[in-house]
């Protein structure tokens, strides 16, 4: 075996790992999500997003069961505005396989979270940010910057 | 303001100069990767509108992050929370940040798109920020962030010269993350993969 057997069997794992991975996405994730995990997943969407704040992409306290495009204040693509979506896990889940192509237009230019595991920890995460959890507190004053 | 005083610093304006004369010569590699973008979608017939618009929005995503980044480091530099060398670093780091918003508004606009412009306001959990390992650990988070939206926009790109200079930030993050995190006193490279 050579290296570029063994480079040609990395990508075809990969992408069966991908097709996997999207094929999953289309079904309700019957993964257990651990929210510990998902907030170490959730690091990696710290450039964009915040719990408590809207930045690049909207506040995500209360995500799962909200509307898709109804944060007030948050300036969304057209696409997010029209798109007739509420995030539950099996939407959470969908969009975050591979954002651009489950909602076209989406400002959220990202080639997606590919690993099922990863995806259900991170969406427990969002579960347990509700509005009135300790991770969401309502009266957070956390203000400021011009 | 003790950024101002900074500047003002020479040995700081000698080294920031030295600096700036090293990092140009990979920017210029950089942007002349970036800038090649039109030329290349031209040359390729299978170019199409909608895959320019794709790219322009991921570098207009890219554009947000790195405009709220330079806030961020603004506050960070403005906190008076921060040694003077690690005010130093800040403010480098800051600069990269510029230097990215440079070359990516030149790349939107030059594939016909609009730049996103400065946002009025950023929000940022100042009250938690206390102490400079407060600021420093913010700043970390902000650059892991940037690591992986860099990471999920490479393979993204239509444009492939577009993918290599977006890795070419990416890897500038990345080294912001590992200073960021070695200043804290964190293993500065946990891993042997980013995600």
């Amino acid at each position: 075996m050579n290296i570029h057997d063994v480079s040609r069997g990395f990508f075809a794992c990969a992408f069966l790992l991908q097709c996997c991975g999207a094929i999953a996405a289309n079904q309700p994730s019957e993964i257990k999500g651990d929210a510990k995990s998902g907030e170490q997943v959730y690091a990696r969407c710290m450039a964009c997003h915040s719990l408590t704040e809207n930045r690049i992409g909207p506040k995500h306290c209360g995500v799962v069961g909200r509307r898709a495009g109804a944060v007030p204040g948050f300036d969304y693509s057209p696409a997010m505005r029209r798109a007739k979506i509420v995030w539950s896990e099996k939407t959470l889940n969908q969009f975050l396989a591979d954002p651009m192509k489950y909602l076209p237009g989406t400002a959220m230019v990202f080639a997606g979270v590919p690993d099922p595991k990863e995806r259900a920890d991170v969406i427990a995460w969002l579960k347990e940010a509700r509005p009135e959890s300790a991770a969401c507190p309502a009266n957070a004053k956390r203000r400021h910057r011009g | 303001m003790q950024l101002i005083k900074l500047l003002n610093d020479p040995l700081f304006a000698a080294g920031r100069r030295a600096f700036i004369g090293k990092s140009g010569v990979l920017l210029s590699a950089t942007a002349v990767a970036l800038l090649a973008g039109r030329d290349g979608l031209a040359a390729d017939s299978k170019a199409s509108s909608t895959s320019v618009g794709d790219d322009v929005r991921i570098l207009n995503t890219a554009l947000g992050a790195e405009h709220q980044a330079i806030a961020a480091y603004q506050v960070g530099a403005e906190s008076n929370l921060l040694e003077k060398s690690v005010l130093a670093l800040a403010v480098q780091f800051q600069g990269h940040h510029k230097e990215h918003v440079e070359i990516l508004v030149k790349t939107i606009t030059q594939l016909g798109g609009k730049p996103v412009a400065v946002l009025q306001k950023y929000t940022f959990p100042t009250d938690k920020l206390k102490n400079q390992a407060d600021v420093l650990r913010f700043a970390a988070g902000l650059e892991q962030g940037a690591v992986s939206a860099y990471l999920g926009a490479v393979p993204a790109f239509h444009n492939r010269d577009l993918a290599k200079a977006a890795a070419s930030i990416l890897g500038d993050e990345a080294m912001h993350w590992a200073t960021l995190r070695q200043a804290l006193g964190e293993n500065p490279v946990p891993s042997a993969f980013v995600s």
